[in-house]
Parts: structure tokens; sequence; C-alpha cells
């Protein structure tokens, strides 16, 4: 047995720093997804996976804060991965998303990890899915992930979660940030957030009026519930919502079926990495800089260097 | 890498630890913060969860022996005590000798340069 096989078996043991090396892992080594995934997929499956996004400082880590505390009540375990940006400029970042959950801090069974987003643009960083999957085998019941701030097009969140809430502020603009692309389709929850200030029930109308416009594609009615992360009991009926929206995905059979969309963009992805890897062992990258040139001489064309290169594409694999 | 920057006790001065915080981001870094007034328990754990390679305390509260100690005893407890702790803040010259002899690395004091401390952090953890 390797070290690292010890590492896999202390964090299914229960071992909480094993689970953050491990995390770690996957995070800064791909290729170590390969060794690791395998020994823990079939635990993983379980845990319902909660997504919340929304812009920088609508309160996300504060009802997050919130929730964790309504699932202990139950005696349920939670994990959490709260997402920062990293720096474009520096590659650093500051991870401070949990400071909103200091309550849970010293609570074994809540299991909070920081990652930054390091140039994945979409929201969540690219060992996102990973971090998701460690925290289900070590046993976590339901597992919050926290977007990075959002505004428009990061919705990656929607490929990792059950169940997405988007979380909005009065005053953000008006009617029609709420029908434009992107972020606002996602939601299978709407909170409105801080709405004990002013423009709260206007906010609430123009996502109604979004919802009504919009086509509908199944039979869940995405509810639009208020929230305080500044009351103690202030995301009440965000957690009932989320509870109905588990409820709804189980009996109406959406929760199979979003799990079989999520594992097929996983599988395609791993494919595509790895072609992408292989890629560079059947042509050299001064191989392809020279075919470049050839193209911006306008001597070929990039289908015709494809065609020429297909026998030695086929093996790829 | 990782780091974790503490404030353990009840002072609420964060400027220094923001600071520092700050200065590590810009190295590169990923940098977790806790927020103020942190026990012993509470910074341990995060520094757990969040695997971080070096672990930063900021105390200006006078309470630096006891909370140092408490923090090292605690990594210990949990097998961790390969994370090393360093520290900053307004902590008097002969308590030093008495940190570093329970284990914390380095202690920097008021007008300390934040690339000394950057640099210090490359070379404990060995990672660039």
């Amino acid at each position: 047995m390797n070290s690292l096989d010890e590492l896999i078996e202390s964090m299914i043991s229960g071992n909480r720093r094993s689970l953050g090396k491990i995390i770690t892992l996957m995070e800064n080594d791909s290729s170590s997804c390969s060794y690791i995934i395998p020994k823990i997929h079939s635990k993983t499956g379980k845990a319902h996976i909660i997504g919340i996004t929304g812009p920088p400082g609508s309160g996300k880590s504060s009802v997050v804060d919130k929730l964790i505390s309504y699932y202990r009540n139950e005696g349920l375990k939670v994990g959490v991965v709260a997402i920062d940006p990293t720096s474009p400029f520096t590659g650093g970042a500051i991870l401070g998303d949990r400071i909103r959950m200091k309550k849970h801090y010293t609570d074994k069974e809540v299991f909070i990890r920081s990652m930054a987003t390091r140039g994945s643009l979409g929201g969540l960083s690219e060992a996102t899915g990973n971090a998701v999957k460690a925290l289900d085998a070590f046993g976590k019941d339901i597992i919050i992930i926290e977007t990075v701030g959002a505004g428009q097009i990061e919705v990656d969140i929607v490929k990792v979660a059950d169940t997405v809430i988007v979380i909005s502020v009065p005053s953000m603009g008006d009617s029609v940030q709420t029908i434009k692309a992107g972020i606002m389709e996602i939601g299978d929850i709407f909170a409105v957030n801080k709405a004990d200030i002013e423009g709260a029930e206007k906010c609430i109308m123009e996502i109604k009026m979004m919802l009504d416009l919009s086509e509908k594609k199944e039979d869940w009615v995405p509810p639009i519930v208020k929230t305080y992360g500044n009351l103690e009991d202030g995301a009440i009926e965000l957690y009932e919502s989320i509870k109905e929206h588990h409820n709804y995905l189980i009996k109406s059979g959406h929760h199979e079926k979003k799990r079989v969309i999520r594992e097929k963009t996983e599988l395609l992805n791993i494919l595509q990495n790895m072609f992408f890897k292989n890629l560079y062992s059947v042509i050299s990258e001064i191989e392809i800089e020279e075919l470049a040139r050839i193209i911006a001489k306008r001597e070929k064309d990039p289908y015709m260097v494809i065609q020429e290169l297909m026998p030695k594409l086929k093996n790829l694999m | 890498m990782r780091i974790l920057i503490a404030k353990p006790g009840l002072d609420g001065h964060d400027r220094g630890a923001k600071v520092v915080a700050r200065a590590l981001r810009d190295a590169g870094m990923e940098v977790i913060y806790t927020g103020l007034r942190q026990t012993p328990e509470s910074i341990v754990e995060t520094a757990l969860q969040e695997d971080v390679d070096a672990i930063g305390l900021s105390v200006l509260s006078g309470a630096h022996n006891h909370l140092f100690k408490k923090v090292i005893d605690l990594l210990k407890k949990e097998g961790a005590e390969d994370i090393p702790v360093f520290g900053g803040g307004i902590i008097p010259e002969d308590d030093i000798p008495y940190l570093n002899e329970i284990g914390v690395k380095r202690i920097f004091g008021p007008g300390t340069s934040t690339e000394k401390i950057v640099s210090f952090i490359k070379e404990i953890t060995n990672k660039s």
C-alpha cells in the first residue's frame, strides 16, 4: 500500500486533515484524480448538492452560514466549498468567505474548504467538482457550493449542483437586467437577500415577471423567497424551498436525469483533456508552430493541414 | 501555496493581519483569512480543513505566550505539528526566546518589510 492509498483510506475513515490534503492534491495536480476518483467514486452520489450564486457582496456567505445552522439542527453533516477569485496578475488570492461562517468553525461535522478560481471563468474552479466528490465520499449529507461573486455568464454551477439558488439584492438595475440571458436562467430558487432594504418588493416583482415570460420546460416553478443575512432566522423560507425542490427532483425523476447529464459532461471533459494531453505526444509543439507558419503564409489552410495530420492523429489513444 | 492568517484572542486590530494577507496575495499565494477573535481551536480546525502550508498569527493583546502555545499544542494533538507557525503583532523582545522554544518559527515585529515575510514563508515551506 502506498502513501496515497493510506491517505485515501484515512480520509474515508473520517480524518479531516486527510480530506483537506486530498482536495489539495486534486486541485494542484489533475493527474492525481485518475488515481483518487476510482477509489472514491462508488462512495459518492448520496449528498444533496446545493449551489449558491449571485453578485459580489449580495450576501452569499451569510446565507450559507444560515443554511448550515438549519441542516446541523436536523443532525445532517455539511460540507461547504467556497470560491473566491484568483488575481489574474499575480496568481494570488484572498479567501475570505469562511469569515461569515465563524459560528461553525469548530463543529467537527462541518467542513469548509475555500478554493481560488485559478483562471477558471465560469464561477467555479476546475477542481470544484472533485472537491465535492471528496466531501460526498467523506459522508457529508449536504454539500453547499458558493460560487465566486457572479455577474451574468458565470453559470458553471448548473453543471455541478442539484439545486441552484440565485441570490439578488434590491436596486441592482432595472427590469431589463432580469430578462438578460445567463445567470437568471439557471435558478431553481431565487432569493432576494437584504430584503429589509428599500426596493425589495420591486426586485421580487421583476424576477416574477421574468419567470412569467419564460417558457415552462418543467413543472417546477422557481419560488422567489426573501432572505435576511442579518437576522438569526433570516433564511428559513429558503431552507424550506430547497427541501421542496429536492423532493420534486426525486419524485419527478429529474434528479436522475440531472446526474446523467452531469456525468456526461464530466466524461467528455476527461476525454477532452486526455486527447489534448496526448496530442503533444504525437505532434510536438515545434511541429505545430511550423504548421502555423505555413498557414500564416497562406501556403496551406488549417483544414488541409489537419487532413495531412490525420494518419498521426489516429494514434492519439 | 496556501497560508492561513489568523487573529486569535480578543484584540480587534486587524490592520497588520490584512497588510500581510494582501502582501502574500501579491506574492502569488492563496491566503485564507479567518477574521477577528478566533480561538486556538477554530484556528487549528481551519488549518486542517484548508490544508495550509503555514499559519501566521497576529496578536496585539498581550496574550501571545498563552495563545501561541495553545495553537502549537492543538496542532500536535491533531498530528499536524509539521505545519509551521509564525507570528507578528506587539510582542516584547523578551518573550521571543520562549516562543521560539515552544516551536514558533519566527516573530515579525512592527516595521518589518513585507518582502521579508514573503521570503521567510517561501524558505520554510520550500516552495517558490
